[in-house]
């Protein structure tokens, strides 16, 4: 490979001040057509084009982003990776993307940060906790990792946490999956990036999709703001706006977008080793290896495409972390943003085909889709590649909310990630 | 936050309010005869236009009333509110 990064290439540009690292992937000027294009250059696009270049050998791909890549919910999200989801379709799919997380830095000769720290999602009520004990026994015989811990044992793991039988919610338990953790977000983007580069893939920045070609029933190609773009394929992967894109093709999808905010603090020494997540108080927390406290907060009730949610979902956001980590108290927050989600309302994707021929979808991961990026661009891939979806998205079509076979993870996914 | 326009009590503070999703769904007159595509529709896909949307928001922390609302999801602003059953108002803020 060339221009692989390894101990030896940092050694050899140290030697000139590190002023000739090459750029990691090329910047080209769209071609008059493609075999296949991508609309989306977030975590789930780029994956996609590098497993069809990678898996399937079609090369003959550019991944069309409008702004920068991994500018989108890729960029902005609390970057919570874990596979413990209740039903047997979404298990798969997510333990399917978890494997993939396991050697993606090495796959991708890109250090993506995936540190398997554990998550930890807690039960304040008896019903919670039957929801944890049912999740749990779902995910053994799933094949996947998942520990019902007791407060003693939550306290051993995180012992700055309040788990006073006093506190407003008390804390009666949790679920922990050690496998889980964090990744970092960026390098997600740009390691699937340079890989797919290397592959052949074309990555083409600032450049908006506006249209949708077609011609009887099937799609032809893209109107861009960089002129148009023949294509015999078109995957649509662009989170909160697939109901845009959708509309360009004549379409509807089930779903609404909503703002999703999230805020990091100042930098602290090591404080937090794992993250801890909870549905009932709705707040969920990891520390970066920066030393920032990355705090995740609640989608707002209404639709919105602004990128920005309100201030009174920050507020019993950190009105919750502060109750379960008074410690917090007074630590400060540097930075807080939002991103736009897209809700389906079984809090599953929708990965698959549609009416029109050649148009795929990706879209529907919600509040937590980050976790499933290697997985969810390894089917779509396939599904894309194929003309047919993967046995792992087979129920995830849009079709389902026709005939009622819904995939209802609001018990899982509830929490926003 | 947002200041919200109810239009039995005044403006408010957003915190008292919470959006019912998209307004003027009209539940189906005939269910036996709905195809599931047709239930599906009703169910599960709504407008999610970007730009100006009609929603239906109550004022749960005050009279509890429901109105409706035209609001504009990419800057978030009400363009106007009006009362459940009154007609679409022109064009103009109250
Ligand atoms: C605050 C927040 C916290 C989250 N926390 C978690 C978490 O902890 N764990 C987790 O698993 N998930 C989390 N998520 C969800 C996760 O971020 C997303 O599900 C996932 O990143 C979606 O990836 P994507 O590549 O599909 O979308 P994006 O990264 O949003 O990529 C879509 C891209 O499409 C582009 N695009 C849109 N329209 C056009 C057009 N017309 N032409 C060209 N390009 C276009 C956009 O610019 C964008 O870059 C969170 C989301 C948010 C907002
Ligand atoms: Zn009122």
């Amino acid at each position: 490979m060339k221009n692989k990064y390894s101990i030896f290439s940092l050694a050899r540009n140290a030697v000139t001040y590190h002023e000739n690292w090459r750029e990691a992937w090329r910047s080209p000027e769209p071609r008059k057509g493609y075999d296949v294009i991508v609309i989306g250059g977030g975590g789930h696009g780029l994956a996609t084009a590098y497993y069809l270049a990678s898996e399937h050998g079609i090369r003959n791909v550019a991944v069309l982003e409008k702004n920068w890549i991994g500018g989108g919910n890729t960029g902005r999200n609390t970057t919570i990776v874990r596979s413990n989801y209740l039903w047997d379709e979404s298990a798969h799919l997510y333990e399917k993307s978890l494997r993939l997380w396991e050697g993606l830095s090495q796959k991708l000769n890109y250090n993506v940060m995936f540190s398997q720290r554990g998550v930890m999602n807690l039960g304040h009520t008896l019903q919670d906790m039957r929801d944890i004990e049912r999740r749990s026994n779902a995910n053994y015989l799933n094949g996947i990792d998942s520990e019902v811990l007791r407060p003693e044992q939550i306290r051993q793991i995180v012992p700055i946490m309040n788990t006073s039988p006093h506190a407003r919610y008390p804390v009666l338990g949790a679920s922990f999956q050690r496998r889980g953790g964090v990744a970092r977000h960026d390098a997600v983007a740009w390691g699937f990036a340079r890989a797919a580069d290397r592959e052949g893939v074309d990555i083409l920045q600032n450049c908006e999709v506006t249209g949708i070609l077609r011609h009887n029933g099937a799609v032809t190609g893209v109107e861009t703001n960089r002129g148009r773009i023949q294509a015999k394929k078109v995957g649509v992967v662009v989170a909160g706006h697939s109901s845009v894109i959708a509309s360009m093709a004549g379409l509807r999808l089930p779903i609404e977008s909503h703002p999703l905010q999230a805020l990091v603090s100042e930098p602290l020494k090591p404080i937090l080793h794992t993250v801890v997540m909870s549905n009932a108080v709705h707040g969920y927390i990891s520390q970066s290896d920066k030393g920032e406290l990355v705090i995740g907060a609640g989608v707002d009730s209404y639709t919105g495409y602004g990128q920005r949610g309100s201030f009174s979902v920050v507020e019993g956001n950190i009105g919750a972390i502060v109750e379960l980590f008074p410690v917090f108290s007074r630590v400060r927050m540097l930075r807080q943003w939002g991103g736009i989600v897209d809700v389906c309302p079984d809090a599953c994707p929708i990965i698959g085909k549609t009416p029109i021929r050649g148009l795929y979808f990706n879209c529907g991961w919600g509040t937590g889709g980050f976790k499933a990026t290697p997985g969810s661009g390894w089917v779509f891939a396939h599904t894309i590649a194929r003309g047919e979806p993967h046995s792992l998205n087979a129920a995830f079509t849009l079709e389902r909310f026709s005939t009622g076979a819904l995939i209802d993870e609001h018990g899982a996914a509830g929490v926003a990630h | 936050m947002l200041e919200i326009n109810c239009p039995w009590c005044g403006p408010r503070d957003q915190i008292e309010f919470s959006c019912g999703g998209e307004a003027h769904i009209v539940r189906p007159l005939e269910p036996e005869n709905l195809s599931d595509d047709d239930w599906a529709d009703y169910l599960f896909y709504r407008k999610n236009p970007e730009g100006r949307h009609h929603e239906q928001w109550c004022h749960t922390a005050g009279c509890r009333k429901w109105f409706n609302a035209i609001r504009n999801t990419v800057t978030y602003q009400f363009e106007t509110v009006y009362r459940i059953g009154e007609d679409l108002p022109e064009k103009t803020s109250r």
